[in-house]
C-alpha cells in the first residue's frame, strides 16, 4: 500500500465529515438555503469550529452570488480547493539548520509529545543523523524511562535528570551536551501543561530562554503537539503556547482514531502556524510531514491517486 | 471550568433579562446564540440541537412570554435542562458487596487513565479503602513504572507481571487483592481506539476475568465532535457505568461534558482538575449548571472550605459570606489556605454573583498572593478589621513594612472593596435565590 493510500485508509474518521460534503456536492441538486445549513452542520460536527466555519460559508456564498452558482456541486468543489489553501502556509518542512539543531518540544498532557519525539529521533536517525534527546519532562512519574526506552529504539542518546530535577537544569546540559558531544540534532522533551497554568509557562520561558543562552540562538524549530481529537481547545493551545514559546509548527497526532480533520483548518486559519507532521498511528513510521495537498486530496473521496508523491 | 461558555451564556441572558418584555423573536434569537455557544463549545451538534429545542419547547409550553419575568423564567429553564444535560443527580461510585470490589479503566491515548488511577487510588485510601494498583499497560513504554511511581507517592502496592497477558495479569492482579485482602482493585488498562477491533477485544476479555463494578471511561475534556463516538464506542463493546473527565483545569469549554451522558446514558462520576494526585473531585450536575450559569457554588466553596476547617470556622464563613462581614483578616486566612483549596479565581467563581464581575482573565499569581500576605501582615487588627481607616500615612507605613509601594496597597484595598461590595449586592439578594444547604451537609 502506497504512503497515500495509507493516508486515506488511516483518515477514516477524519473522512467522514468530508465525504458528506462531497455527497452533498455529488447530489448536484439546486442551491437552496437547506444546502448552507446542512453544509454548516457538517463543518461543525468536524471540529472546524464556528469561526473557521463562518468564514468558509461566507466566501462560498459571497462566490455564489457572483457567479451564479446554480447546483450543490460548485461549492463543494471550490470548498475542496479552500481546504487546500486554508492549509497551506509557507514554511512547512523542518528547518534544521544549526550545528547542532534544536528541536523544543511542548504540549498539553497527553498529546503525544514524547512519542513523537521517539518517532522523530529514529526518522532523523535513518537520514543518517546523529541525535540527542533531552528528557526535560521531570514532573511525570516515569516519563524519563519513557523517553529512554524510545532512546534505545531510536539509537539516540540521551541526557536525563532525576525525578522532580529543575527541568531548565536538564535542559541546559542537554544542550550543553549535544554541543560538545558534536551531534547533529538535539530533540527536548518537555512535561505536558495546560497552557492557562501561567507558572508553568513561565517555566517553559524559562527553558526556552536557556537554550538561546547556551546556543546564541533560537532553537531551530519549537514544536507544538496537539491530539488530533482535540476540539476548538486546540486554538487556545496554539494561541497560548505560541505566545510563550514562539511555535514554528505545529504536530498533530492520533489522526488514524476518531479526530476530525476539521481543527487543522482552524489552527492554519486562526494562528497562521503551519502543520510540520501528522501522527496517524502507532508505529515508528506512522509520523509523517504534512502536506497540504496531499492530505486534503486524502480527506475527498473523489481524490485522483495521482496526486500521490 | 467552563468559563468561556459561561461567559457566553451569561451575556446572552442578561442582554435579554435587560429587556423585560419579551417577543418571541427575541426569544428565538437568544436560543441561536445558545446554540452557537454551545457548539463553540465542542457541545455535540447533536446535543446541542436538541438542548435549544427542549427548552424552547419548554418555554413555549410554560407561556414564558406571558410570565412576569420571562427573561429569568427562562434562565431557570436553560438552568433545569443544563442539570439535565450533565446527568441529573450526583452519580455515586458503586462497590461490590465481595471485596475486592474491581474498577477498570478504559479510555484513548493520553486521555489520562494511570494519573486518574493514582488520584482515585489516593481518595479511596483517604475514605478508608485499600487499593490494590493493577498495571495492565503492557503496550506504552514506561506505563508499569509511571504506575508504580505513583503507587510509592500514595504509599499503595502495585501489581504487575511486566509486558505480559493483560488479561492474565488483571486477573492475577485480582487474585493477589484477595490474598492480601484489600476491599479495591484499580485495573490500569492501555490506551486504545474504539475501532481498534483487536485491543477492543481484549478489554472484552478483561471484563469477563475480573467482573468489575465499575468500567470507567476516561476521556479528555478538551476532546471535540469525536468525544460522543468515541465515549459510545467503549460503551457499545463494555457497558461503561461512568466517566472521569480530566484536565478539566485548563481553558477547555468542556462540550464533551455536556454530550457524553446523552450519548451513553453513563453519569460523569470525578472530575480531573489538576496536576496535584488530590486534584480528582467528584461532579455535581447542579453545582456545575449553577457555575456555567454565573449562579456561584456555595455548596462546594463550603466543603472545600469545610476541609481545611472546623466545623465551626466553616459554618462561622458562611455567615460571613451572608452579611458581609468578610474581612480582610478572612481574606488572608483564605489566601493561606488557597494552595490547598485551587486558586483565587476558583474560590471567587464559587461566591455567587462575584463570578460574573470578575475579569476574564482574572487570577493571582504566586507572588502576588506573597504580596498581599505581606501587606496584610503588615496592617494592624484595626486595620483589618476596619480598611476604611487606612490614610495616606498608614497606607505608607504598611507599604513600608511590607516592602510594597503604597500603590501595591491601594490596589489590593480596591480590589477588596470590590469584592465587599459585590457581596453586600448579594446580601440583597433573596434568600430563595440562594442554593440550600442540604440536610446533613455538616455531618
Amino acid at each position: 500500500m502506497s504512503w497515500f493510500q495509507r493516508l486515506r485508509a488511516s483518515l477514516g474518521k477524519a473522512r467522514d465529515s468530508f465525504t458528506a460534503v462531497q455527497n452533498l456536492g455529488r447530489a448536484k441538486a439546486p442551491l437552496t438555503e437547506a444546502f448552507w445549513d446542512d453544509l454548516e452542520d457538517l463543518l461543525i460536527m468536524g471540529d472546524f469550529g464556528v469561526p473557521t466555519t463562518a468564514k468558509i460559508l461566507e466566501g462560498l456564498r459571497t462566490v455564489a452570488k457572483q457567479e451564479a452558482w446554480k447546483t450543490t456541486d460548485q461549492p463543494v468543489a471550490r470548498f475542496h480547493k479552500d481546504v487546500e489553501r486554508f492549509l497551506t502556509l509557507p514554511g512547512g518542512e523542518l528547518h534544521l539548520t544549526g550545528t547542532p539543531a534544536v528541536v523544543l518540544v511542548v504540549g498539553v498532557n497527553g498529546s503525544g509529545k514524547t512519542t513523537t519525539i521517539g518517532k522523530l529521533a529514529a526518522r532523523l536517525h535513518d537520514e543518517g543523523k546523529r541525535v540527542l534527546l533531552v528528557a526535560g519532562d521531570t514532573f511525570r512519574a516515569a516519563a524519563t524511562e519513557q523517553l529512554s526506552i524510545w532512546a534505545d529504539r531510536s539509537k539516540s542518546e540521551i541526557v536525563r535528570g532525576n525525578e522532580g530535577a529543575d527541568p531548565a537544569s536538564v535542559v541546559f546540559d542537554g544542550v550543553a551536551a549535544g554541543k560538545a558531544r558534536n551531534v547533529d540534532v538535539i530533540l527536548i522533551d518537555t512535561a505536558g501543561r495546560l497552557q492557562t497554568k501561567a507558572n508553568l509557562m513561565e517555566e517553559l520561558k524559562k527553558i526556552r530562554r536557556v537554550i538561546e543562552r547556551e546556543l546564541g540562538r533560537a532553537p531551530d524549530e519549537t514544536l507544538l503537539v496537539v491530539d488530533g481529537t482535540t476540539g476548538q481547545n486546540a486554538i487556545s493551545q496554539a494561541k497560548l503556547f505560541h505566545e510563550a514559546t514562539q511555535l514554528t509548527g505545529v504536530v498533530v497526532t492520533k489522526l488514524d482514531s476518531t479526530a476530525k480533520g476539521g481543527v487543522l483548518v482552524a489552527i492554519v486559519d486562526e494562528l497562521e502556524i503551519p502543520i510540520k507532521f501528522i501522527g496517524l498511528g502507532e508505529t515508528v513510521d506512522a509520523l509523517r510531514p504534512f502536506h497540504p495537498a496531499e492530505f486534503t486530496a486524502a480527506l475527498f473521496e473523489d481524490a485522483p491517486d495521482s496526486l500521490s508523491v | 471550568m467552563f468559563d468561556q461558555l459561561s461567559d457566553r451564556l451569561n451575556a446572552i441572558f442578561s442582554r435579554l433579562t435587560g429587556r423585560g418584555k419579551l417577543s418571541e423573536s427575541d426569544v428565538n434569537e437568544a436560543l441561536r446564540e445558545v446554540r452557537v455557544a454551545l457548539l463553540e463549545a465542542d457541545v455535540s451538534l447533536a446535543a446541542a440541537k436538541q438542548f435549544v429545542n427542549g427548552v424552547k419547547e419548554k418555554a413555549i409550553g410554560e407561556n414564558v412570554l406571558e410570565s412576569l419575568t420571562p427573561a429569568q423564567t427562562i434562565v431557570k429553564i436553560v438552568h433545569d435542562d443544563l442539570v439535565e444535560l450533565l446527568g441529573g443527580a450526583q452519580a455515586r461510585l458503586q462497590f461490590s458487596d465481595a471485596p475486592p470490589s474491581v474498577i477498570m479503566l478504559v479510555g484513548l491515548q493520553g486521555s489520562g487513565k494511570t494519573t486518574q488511577a493514582g488520584k482515585l487510588a489516593l481518595r479511596l485510601k483517604e475514605q478508608g479503602r485499600r487499593t490494590l494498583l493493577v498495571a495492565a499497560d503492557v503496550y506504552r513504554p514506561a506505563a508499569i513504572a509511571q504506575l508504580q511511581t505513583l503507587g510509592k507517592q500514595i504509599d499503595l502496592p502495585v501489581f504487575e507481571e511486566g509486558a505480559g497477558d493483560p488479561v492474565k495479569i488483571a486477573r492475577d492482579g485480582v487474585n493477589e487483592a484477595k490474598r492480601l485482602g484489600l476491599s479495591t482493585v484499580i485495573v490500569d488498562t492501555a490506551g486504545r481506539l474504539e475501532i481498534d477491533d483487536a485491543l477492543m477485544v481484549e478489554l472484552e476479555k478483561i471484563k469477563a476475568a475480573v467482573n468489575p463494578k465499575e468500567i470507567l471511561f476516561v476521556a479528555d475534556a478538551m476532546t471535540g465532535q469525536a468525544a460522543t463516538q468515541v465515549a459510545k464506542g467503549f460503551n457499545d463493546r463494555l457497558g461503561i457505568t461512568g466517566v472521569v473527565l480530566t484536565k478539566m483545569d485548563g481553558d477547555t469549554r468542556g462540550g464533551a461534558a455536556l454530550s457524553i451522558f446523552k450519548e451513553t446514558g453513563a453519569p460523569i462520576k470525578f472530575v480531573g482538575v489538576g496536576e496535584k494526585l488530590s486534584a480528582l473531585e467528584p461532579f455535581y450536575p447542579d453545582r456545575l449548571a449553577q457555575r456555567i450559569l454565573g449562579m456561584g457554588d456555595v455548596l462546594t466553596l463550603i466543603e472545600k472550605t469545610q476541609s481545611l476547617y472546623t466545623e465551626e470556622q466553616a459554618k462561622k464563613l458562611e455567615q460571613k459570606l451572608q452579611k458581609n462581614s468578610f474581612t480582610l483578616d478572612d481574606f488572608l486566612e483564605q489566601m493561606r489556605q488557597m494552595k490547598k483549596i485551587g486558586s483565587m479565581a476558583d474560590i471567587m467563581k464559587m461566591i455567587p454573583g462575584l463570578s460574573r464581575a470578575l475579569p476574564k482573565d482574572f487570577d493571582i499569581p504566586e507572588k502576588e498572593v506573597k504580596r498581599v500576605e505581606a501587606i496584610i501582615s503588615s496592617m494592624t487588627r484595626a486595620e483589618r478589621r476596619n480598611p476604611s481607616i487606612l490614610n495616606g500615612s498608614r497606607r505608607k507605613r504598611i507599604a513600608f513594612g511590607s516592602g510594597t509601594a503604597v500603590s501595591d496597597v491601594n490596589k489590593l484595598i480596591k480590589n477588596f472593596e470590590g469584592a465587599q461590595k459585590m457581596m453586600k449586592q448579594l446580601g440583597g439578594m433573596k434568600g430563595g435565590k440562594r442554593p440550600r444547604l442540604p440536610a446533613g451537609a455538616f455531618r
